[in-house]
């Protein structure tokens, strides 16, 4: 087997709050090639928590620690400031859920694109300028240049998480971390954003971990899957052999969301285990 | 039980002017339970509002029971009809206990028996009494999504209306609210009006559906022609496709708008 | 419930398990529970314990001022004798220029400056939270008519509105009040108009209105509250404001009138001696500064407790 691209081993995300400590993360390990990974939980699982411990993005007062947290071979723990800044949004970028929220409201979205080659590539005013408009061209935005001097308000929640994927794959990053990148978006724009998503992946051949809550979602966009509960992955899987899941959190999340297919009533519900979160 | 015809709603005037539903026209019999489908920006929270008068009417008719509402409604409409939100973190007080929101539909509409009906109500939406003195942040998602029900259902009115009831909930929590609104539709003999962007849930508990796009009604079926896939209109189409999860190796279909 | 993460730390027992239950079993729990909250956050902010301790210490000393007062405040000693000595062992603080113990005209001036605070904070407090939330809830003609009396009224420098009103009414501390709480409720329609406009598009306030309920019921019941806590902070900030004011207006001999011992007029009178003998000034001037202070700690240790927006 190659060398992994990512690779964590009891990663920990602590909060010590005024009420006690707070375990988020509870010893979660994978390692990551350049395939597509999903996380899946629920709310409350540390999904989230999982994907901005890598990145170094826990909110204060959160405590990581790891046995190994390593990317391409470079420690992230003992890294320093500046390494850690030129990997962040160079080599390893993310796209958070709502672009509402991640894009600079008073920069226009080519600025943004411009402002984060310019970041990690020593580049030219017109080089950057040339760089950002086939990006948004690779997002498939109908009129780059138009939506280069639009501001984030003046475009619709898809072209704004469209415009965030240009930002963050600009730089040409080995590895994309997507926090639920289309749950603030409509089912069908939605799919869309993820269609553009998996042919930049695998056309570059970047590793993508992708978290979400979507269980049918994740498993049928990516290769394979790590389901979370209570900071930890209870079960990890190929996306095809989801069928055959083992363990009964797996099972449950699967069952009891309504299809279209069968019609089941009353729906199957989780009856939570304790052991599971043990 | 309710009847909408030609309901227009429009905000704003002149070049700020919003139809933010056109033309829309249904009827759902009682004990019925009728589901409006679409994206955001289709209007289909807007029908409901307008349903309950937190939307003005600008056209069309709004009948309960045969009889049009006035504007602003009467207390016998809120004895009729009640409204579920769709975020349980945003609809309920956040200094008042489960105890005090219950109440409060009582002392309104001058019921006797407080005590006893905020017990019953408890019960009926699956919580125990341990629950009438907590705080909204006391409680979790699904726990305030029941609260919210129990409050809508304390003076037990007949139509019920659900704006995304499940979509601010985790799967398995989703599944435990469809089970107790299908249990509760069929005990306390409610019609429903429900509006989700999720077809599957909208199947789920509704019979007959209304998908909407763009303010505009584009196609009413069935939850049975749903399942079996035959939709007339592309739109339709193309919503159940995107509901069964990310195909990789479809072909690009015809792209939705973007606004 | 959904797969939160499991606390590291033991179960509390006893009193604080009761107050700290998920489960309260009472209105009356429930409330305390959330009281006992409030209070360990505060309490973890030492500079607003301090405050807390000021204004406690302002309150039992008016209560039991003539307890703890050795001389009479009104009433001098003798005037060839006792007249503007300087701090010692029989006077603390030393006597004024009438032969009075300052330290006893201070104990009794902490009723005039407590009498001045709670009257302001009942009068202005109320009129600025019903025309705010009023005006936010209602909108429309009803709050651009409101909102330009406000303007009109925060339009003019507070001390001098007040002046205006004392000189109108007439000197004396009643007036005083009066002018003072006239001229402070202006900021706090604001507040509570800036907080109204949050809350009224809030989907519990549509359940409310679904309930049938009438609109000052869902103002009194609904909004009030939630706009409450922030209208406390802005008034406990506001109180060192206050006390200032109405000892600007003693100073300027428009507010207490002699001989009552209110702490500005007592600034105002060491004016004349301020070289020579510094105390007649000084004392009060710091009583001034303590209380003022105390209000402005608890003010900062209160806004972290209720209002946790606007905290850093």
């Amino acid at each position: 087997m190659t060398k992994p691209l990512l690779d964590v081993e009891d990663l920990r995300v602590r909060f010590h709050l005024r009420t006690g400590t707070v375990e988020a993360v509870r010893g979660v390990s994978f390692q990551l090639g350049r395939e597509r990974l999903g996380i899946v939980g629920e709310s409350g699982s540390g999904k989230s928590q999982t994907g901005r411990a890598i990145l170094g993005l826990t909110p204060p007062p959160g405590e990581v620690t790891a046995k190994r947290l390593a990317f391409d071979g470079i420690d992230l723990q003992k890294a320093s400031k500046r390494t850690l800044r030129t990997l962040r949004g160079g080599r390893i970028s993310m796209v958070m859920q709502d672009p509402k929220y991640s894009l600079n409201p008073v920069m226009t979205i080519g600025e943004q694109i411009i402002e984060a080659y310019q970041a990690h590539v020593k580049a030219g005013k017109a080089e950057a300028r040339d760089r950002a408009l086939a990006m948004l061209e690779a997002v498939k935005m109908r009129d780059p240049g138009r939506v280069f001097s639009l501001y984030p308000h003046e475009v619709s929640g898809g072209m704004g998480q469209r415009a965030m994927i240009a930002m963050m794959l600009v730089t040409d990053p080995d590895l994309l971390i997507a926090d639920e990148p289309t749950s603030a978006l409509d089912v069908t724009v939605s799919m869309e954003v993820l269609r553009i998503l998996d042919e930049l992946v695998s056309e570059r051949g970047m590793g993508l971990i992708f978290i979400s809550h979507d269980l049918k979602l994740v498993s049928s966009f990516c290769d394979r899957v790590l389901v979370m509960y209570a900071g930890r992955v209870v079960e990890e899987l190929e996306a095809k052999n989801l069928r055959e899941a083992k363990h009964p959190y797996t099972q449950g999340l699967m069952r009891c969301l309504p299809t279209l297919a069968d019609d089941v009533r009353p729906l199957p519900t989780l009856n939570r285990d304790p052991a599971w979160a043990l | 039980m309710l009847d909408i015809q030609n309901l227009q709603v429009v905000y704003g005037t002149g070049r700020m002017r919003v139809d933010a539903v056109k033309n829309v026209s249904f009827h759902v019999e009682p004990g019925a339970a009728y589901g409006l489908v679409g994206e955001s920006g289709s209007g289909k929270s807007t029908v409901l509002r307008a349903i309950c008068g937190l939307a003005p009417i600008t056209s069309g008719r709004v009948s309960v029971h045969g009889n049009a509402v006035t504007t602003p409604r009467g207390k016998a409409f809120y004895r009729t009809v009640q409204m579920v939100f769709q975020d349980p973190y945003a609809s309920l007080h956040p200094r008042h206990t489960v105890d005090r929101t219950l109440s409060e539909p009582l002392a309104i509409h001058g019921e006797k028996d407080a005590e006893a009906r905020i017990l019953q109500a408890l019960k009926e939406v699956g919580l125990s009494p341990s629950f009438r003195f907590r705080y909204p942040h006391q409680l979790s998602g699904g726990q305030r999504q029941r609260i919210a029900i129990a409050r809508a259902l304390i003076l037990r009115p007949k139509v019920l209306l659900l704006d995304e009831p499940t979509s601010a909930l985790d799967a398995s929590v989703q599944a435990e609210i469809l089970n107790l609104l299908d249990d509760l539709r069929r005990r306390l003999g409610l019609t429903y009006i429900l509006v989700s962007h999720d077809l599957a849930v909208v199947a789920h508990l509704c019979e007959r559906l209304l998908v909407m796009q763009h303010g505009e009604a584009v196609e009413e079926t069935t939850a049975a022609a749903l399942r079996s896939g035959a939709a007339s209109n592309d739109y339709t189409q193309s919503l159940i496709q995107a509901s069964q999860g990310f195909t990789r190796v479809a072909p690009l279909p015809a792209q939705a708008p973007a606004a | 419930m959904t797969g939160a993460p499991l606390p590291l730390t033991s179960e509390p027992s006893g009193m604080r398990a009761w107050l700290l239950s998920p489960e309260p079993h009472s209105r009356w729990q429930a409330r305390l529970g959330r009281f006992y909250l409030g209070w360990r956050s505060f309490s973890r902010n030492p500079l607003a314990v301090v405050g807390l301790g000021i204004v406690i210490l302002l309150i039992l000393v008016a209560i039991f001022a003539d307890v703890i007062a050795p001389y009479s405040p009104v009433t001098g000693g003798d005037l060839r004798t006792q007249r503007l000595l300087p701090p010692s062992e029989t006077y603390w603080l030393g006597t004024d220029d009438q032969a009075r113990d300052i330290f006893s005209r201070i104990v009794h001036g902490s009723r005039v400056t407590l009498f001045i605070v709670v009257l302001v904070a009942l009068i202005a407090t109320p009129i600025g939270l019903l025309v705010g939330t009023v005006s936010g809830y209602l909108g429309g003609w009803v709050d651009t008519v409101l909102m330009r009396i406000t303007d009109i009224f925060l339009a003019f420098p507070r001390l001098i509105l007040a002046l205006a009103f004392v000189a109108a009414l007439g000197p004396g501390i009643e007036n005083a009040i009066i002018a003072i709480a006239i001229t402070s409720w202006p900021p706090y329609a604001r507040i509570a108009r800036a907080e109204t406009l949050m809350i009224r598009n809030s989907d519990f306030i549509a359940a409310v209105k679904l309930q049938g309920a009438s609109t000052p019921r869902i103002i009194l019941g609904h909004v009030v509250p939630l706009c409450l806590s922030s209208l406390i902070v802005r008034v406990t900030l506001d109180m060192a404001g206050i006390i200032l004011t109405a000892a600007g207006l003693g100073f300027l001999g428009l507010g207490a009138q002699p001989p009552m011992p209110e702490w500005g007029a007592m600034v105002a009178t060491g004016r004349n001696y301020l070289i020579d003998q510094w105390w007649v000034a000084a004392m009060p001037g710091i009583a001034i500064f303590v209380v003022s202070l105390g209000f402005n700690l608890l003010g900062d240790g209160l806004r972290d407790v209720l209002d946790p927006k606007a905290a850093k």
